[in-house]
């Protein structure tokens, strides 16, 4: 999609990975606290990217999904389990709990689905806040500890900075391999015409269905590691704003692109902190500067640099046609 | 010949309105069927029916001998029956070649090695192949949305190949078409339907071309089967003159 040179690419991406890397070391508490809320939000936002922006699914569940993850890391990590096994537990918890809420995708589609989903997330934080003998109530669960990874303690915020970061730099590589297969491709397939895609052997029910379980369980590590982070959690961060922030993320980023969440992410997090000096009126900031963005480029950041490429390689394209058609004239 | 499909009795009813009233055929192995009719005469409905797409309110629909009527569209291509569209349905913003390889990957593993193998699932020489078979080489690279119409239908037909299906049903693949990429769509569908032995039904308007390209022709009209036979013997068929040709 975006026709850099290879090597100039890889060069690019090297330098901000090592910028991820050394730069924070010199961080105070807050910026490395938000700096790991950008990595856990992201990986939130490349679930729901998977399930909205390839396979065309919309949800309002994905804050949901991340409160199953982080209950469940934080009920597991404080009796005592290690958090990479809790990890797994909310993996596995999300990636069925999503299974099952694909369900309704396969009889209704668009604004339909979204209130199905929007009703889910209701549900899940009318479970956090009345099940108090699990989730603590109101009063939710505090103490929980950061993990020791191969024998290294992460209390202090840069190790476990290090932690989230490396979290990412994990699901990264799996979305990737995930987009990049031949599962990519039905999923993109779902989204521009299931019609058509049935018709070519693509069992679109088993699709619909992955694509929200592994969407939705991505959504259960992003909240398997923000437990440990805020070390507290009640149901309040986990209600229907927090998926209706992760979605803001996906749109604006650019739904679809593989980089979009990280984008998104990055201006959700982080923007309002740069919006600070502002005020009182950062919110409204935000609010605009949102709603002009999607005006100019209903595809997000990443759609508008999308769009831009893709009008420089019709520009190549049409002056090579001009020249060889002059070229076939002078033959003639 | 043996039937690879067999289709009696087919109804289909919208409200009170009945689209496909009792049609029955069959249509032998490596035959080119043509299915006539005028428009609204319950052509593309019958498509869909036997393809999945619709579920019939009566009637049976044999592949091999194997009753296959109220089938998924994605089974029954798994099963070796593909189609192509009346209306354009290629995926716009993947090249030509990701169309392909999507047109073929789930004939290639299971779901498994779907994820975890080749991300061209092994389809890539197969793609190129095909390009080059309807002549769409210089645009391989290209989004199928940058496509011309008529290229798009090239497309769209060649996408009908990539799981080597064995029967495969053209919903008017000359419509929109220019003449001169008409005989060549013309050439390539006859040459795999020698060279691979498939079998094809074709919904088509465009009267030289079903003449010419099918040995067998059926004709629909409101619902149900007018005539059924060589070209030359129904384009004499006073029904269908009446019903259809005369006008």
């Amino acid at each position: 999609m975006i026709s850099f040179g290879k090597p100039l690419k890889i060069a690019l991406g090297l330098i901000v990975i090592a910028g991820l890397i050394i730069v924070p070391m010199n961080f105070n508490r807050y910026g490395l606290f938000i700096l790991s809320q950008w990595a856990v939000m992201t990986i939130a936002a490349m679930g729901l990217n998977l399930t909205l922006g390839y396979a065309g699914q919309v949800s309002l569940a994905q804050g949901a999904f991340v409160g199953i993850g982080a209950y469940a890391a934080a009920v597991m990590t404080t009796h005592g389990w290690p958090l990479p096994a809790a990890i797994v537990v909310a993996i596995v918890l999300s990636f069925a709990v999503g299974w099952v809420l694909g369900y309704p995708a396969l009889r209704v589609q668009h604004h339909y689905l979204a209130f199905v989903t929007l009703a889910f997330s209701t549900l899940a934080f009318l479970v956090f806040r009345n099940e108090s003998w699990l989730t603590g109530g109101i009063y939710g669960i505090s103490n929980i500890p950061r993990p020791h990874i191969f024998g290294f303690a992460t209390n202090k915020p840069l190790p476990f900075y290090y932690v989230c970061l490396g979290s990412l730099a994990i699901v990264s590589l799996a979305v990737w391999w995930l987009i990049r297969s031949p599962w990519g491709r039905a999923f993109m397939a779902l989204r521009e015409n299931p019609l058509r895609a049935q018709s070519l052997g693509i069992d679109t029910r088993r699709y619909t269905l992955m694509a929200f379980a592994i969407g939705s369980a991505l959504g259960g590590i992003a909240g398997g590691l923000y437990a440990p982070l805020t070390q507290y959690i009640d149901p309040v961060p986990f209600n229907l704003s927090l998926s209706l922030d992760l979605l803001m993320m996906v749109i604006v980023g650019g739904a679809g692109f593989y980089f979009g969440p990280f984008l998104g992410a990055m201006i959700a997090v982080l923007l309002p902190e740069w919006l600070r000096f502002t005020e009182g009126y950062y919110l409204m900031l935000y609010a605009v500067a949102v709603m002009l963005l999607l005006i100019w480029s209903p595809t997000g950041i990443l759609g508008i640099l999308d769009r831009y490429l893709a009008e420089r390689r019709t520009k190549a394209a049409s002056a090579l046609r001009a020249v060889a058609k002059s070229r076939l004239e002078t033959v003639q | 010949m043996s039937a690879v499909l067999e289709v009696s009795d087919i109804k289909k009813n919208f409200g009170g309105i009945s689209a496909v009233d009792g049609v029955s055929f069959d249509v032998r192995e490596g035959e080119i069927l043509g299915l006539i009719g005028p428009n609204g005469c319950g052509k593309s409905t019958l498509f869909n029916c036997i393809l999945g797409q619709l579920t019939p309110s009566g009637g049976e629909v044999k592949l091999d001998g194997k009753l296959v009527t109220g089938l998924r569209p994605s089974e029954l291509n798994k099963l070796g029956v593909s189609r192509t569209f009346q209306l354009l349905q290629v995926f716009p913003k993947l090249s030509v070649r990701e169309n392909l390889i999507l047109a073929g990957q789930e004939h290639q593993g299971n779901m498994a090695s779907r994820l975890v193998g080749r991300s061209d699932a092994g389809l890539t020489d197969t793609a190129n192949q095909m390009i080059g078979f309807f002549k769409l080489d210089h645009l391989a690279d290209e989004p199928a949305g940058g496509l011309s119409y008529g290229q798009q239908k090239l497309l769209d037909a060649a996408m009908a190949f990539m799981g080597g299906p064995r029967l495969v049903l053209l919903d008017e693949p000359a419509g929109g078409v220019n003449p001169s990429m008409l005989a060549d769509l013309k050439d390539r569908l006859v040459a795999i339907n020698r060279e691979k032995n498939a079998t094809f039904v074709v919904i088509e308007h465009n009267m030289e071309f079903v003449m010419s390209l099918c040995s067998r022709v059926m004709v629909m009209a409101e619902g149900k089967v007018l005539a059924m036979g060589r070209p030359d013997e129904v384009r004499k068929n006073p029904a269908v003159i009446e019903a259809y040709l005369g006008h």
